[in-house]
């Protein structure tokens, strides 16, 4: 779009905001059928998980609560899942960046709902929550353990509970201690030396702890909200009541949500999230590696050994969807990265990719200001609040909010 | 004399401002109480652009799914109706007003015979005005049939 059209719409549109933020009339049959798409009611069963048989097995989500809570799976004996992915903390960690044994380039996610995602990580680099649950354990700044070595683990502390769920371990014995293709040189070599059934069974092992913590993973509902028993009285036609009646400046948040300030473009849909990757023309974080998000994600999901197409996952090759019909143009996806739930976002700053705006506020000044992406072409308009929209719209993301766990979940199922 | 028409001037402008502002709440006004479109035909057909087919696409589910990795069959016959057979086919498009294109590569996977091709790997991620191209390359020539969606 030239720039004199986005002055022209930004202008248009402010005007428009500025008009609705006023109104608190009736809802029309459009805006009543876009708020019955947000809804929890309107979210579909869990998607099947073709290449984790085990994904719906209760012994194995069992099991992979045990494993997510488990800190011997780290190089230290210090990281478990927990330690970012916090419980209590929607299974985040409220910081700019997770921090285990350092610290990573990305925002930690929240993990309620993933089950529902095509793609996981920001920019996608995995497609499914059993090859996303390996990735940290052997990235030297979160868990920095290896395979081998958690082979070994499980082998001298579960091998139980992993023989009910997977079968009996392989023999082990005379394997190295410290081995993966991914570690540092030492480990990378053992794992050259060794035979390659001997890389293989690790493999399996490995990947079958993913599969047991993305099982349980896949128990991890988003939980009813306000706006859902708001919009459960919208399709019913009657009047909310109790918490879930809004006032009129959520409501006026709501018509804006829908409407005017299009944000319904990408958070769209009961998880509010349209599952794929845009360039918003969020500021890279200085000091930090250069990032290009989905550009390179696609990358990276394509070259994954543990993905849908790969040898350790139980999917037959045409129900890996994703993989197959992946958009690849690498140049569109630049700097790109996946849109977020809104559930629950009020009560969990920081925003964005890296965790680069503080606010709620803050975002909102983004998606006003619309800044230039480094790279790549920013896919936002820019659209002008005023005072009241703003704060119409931030009210109405907090009746999006998840209320505090009762008991979070401890180590035993 | 000056400041008259200086005074002048001002009045022009803030006449001018005070116009835009009614014309956009009329437009509001308008666009707030005009009813929802019709509900749009499911049965695409259309002529490609230089008139060697005629083509049609049935979604697998109706209507078309947002967020949802389905299959589409297109049906390719001549104008006079004439089945199209090894066609190859390529499924391109995206939402011209938001200038990106489809959130997946769909392909055409089989063609079990009277012109029908089933596409996989259609996905739309977002409401609105979205252009389908299905390019065609067959006996009768290139050519490519253009269709219009609203989701």
């Amino acid at each position: 779009m030239g720039m004199a059209r986005r002055l022209f719409v930004s202008f248009a549109l402010g005007g428009l905001v500025a008009l609705a933020g006023c109104d608190s009339s009736e809802l029309s049959e459009d805006e009543k059928a876009k708020i019955a798409s947000l809804s929890i009611d309107a979210l579909g069963p869990l998607p099947p998980s073709p290449g984790n048989r085990f994904a719906d097995h209760p012994r194995a989500a069992a099991f992979g609560q045990l494993l997510f809570f488990e800190e011997g799976l780290s190089g230290e004996g210090n990281v478990s899942c927990a330690t970012c992915h916090m419980p209590d903390l929607q299974f985040q960690d409220g910081l700019p960046r997770g921090v285990a044994v350092g610290e990573s380039d990305r925002r930690t996610m929240p993990l309620a709902g993933t089950g529902w995602n095509v793609w996981q990580f920001w920019d996608g680099r995995r497609d499914s929550l059993w090859s996303q649950a390996l990735t940290p354990l052997e990235d030297q700044r979160e868990h920095a353990g290896n395979r081998t070595a958690f082979a070994h683990y499980i082998a001298a502390t579960y091998p139980d509970g992993y023989a009910e769920v997977f079968g009996a371990l392989p023999v082990l014995d005379g394997l190295p201690a410290n081995a993966s293709p991914l570690g540092n040189e030492a480990e990378r070599a053992a794992w050259a030396a060794m035979g390659e059934d001997e890389r293989d069974a690790v493999n399996r092992v490995f990947a079958n702890l993913g599969k047991a913590i993305g099982a349980f993973e896949r128990t991890l509902h988003p939980p009813e909200t306000r706006f859902d028993r708001f919009a459960r009285a919208v399709a019913a036609g009657e009047v909310a009541k109790g918490d879930a009646a809004f006032s009129d400046l959520e409501q006026e948040g709501l018509r804006l949500f829908i409407g005017k300030a299009n944000c319904l473009e990408c958070h769209n849909g009961p998880r509010f999230t349209d599952d794929h990757f845009h360039n918003t023309g969020v500021p890279p974080v200085a000091g930090l590696p250069d990032d290009l998000g989905r550009a390179k994600g696609m990358a990276d999901v394509l070259a994954d050994p543990f993905n849908c197409l790969g040898p350790y996952s139980d999917a037959a090759p045409e129900a890996c969807e994703a993989l197959r019909f992946m958009q690849r143009d690498a140049a569109v996806m630049e700097r790109a990265y996946k849109t977020p739930s809104l559930r629950g976002a009020a009560s969990r700053p920081p925003y964005m990719h890296a965790g680069q705006i503080n606010t709620l506020d803050g975002v909102i000044d983004h998606y006003s200001t619309a800044p230039e992406a480094v790279s790549g072409e920013s896919e936002i308009r820019g659209v002008v609040f005023t005072d009241r929209g703003r704060r119409a719209l931030i009210a109405f993301l907090k009746t999006l909010d998840v209320e505090p766990l009762s008991g979070p979940p401890g180590r035993s199922p | 004399m000056a400041a008259q028409r200086a005074n002048g001037k001002q009045r022009l402008i803030l006449a001018g401002a005070g116009l835009l502002v009614a014309s956009v709440a009329i437009y509001a006004a308008f666009r707030l109480f005009a009813p929802p479109p019709p509900e749009m035909d499911t049965a695409y057909n259309t002529v490609s652009r230089d008139g060697l087919y005629q083509v049609m696409f049935e979604p697998e589910t109706q209507p078309v799914p947002l967020n949802e990795t389905h299959d589409w069959v297109v049906v390719i016959t001549t104008p006079e109706g004439a089945a199209v057979e090894d066609a190859q086919i390529s499924i391109d498009g995206g939402m011209p007003d938001h200038g990106h294109g489809l959130p997946t590569e769909p392909e055409a996977s089989e063609n079990p015979g009277e012109g029908r091709y089933r596409v996989e790997g259609m996905r739309f991620n977002m409401g609105g005005h979205w252009e389908i191209r299905i390019g065609i390359d067959a006996e009768p020539g290139l050519d490519e049939a253009v269709f219009n969606l609203d989701l």
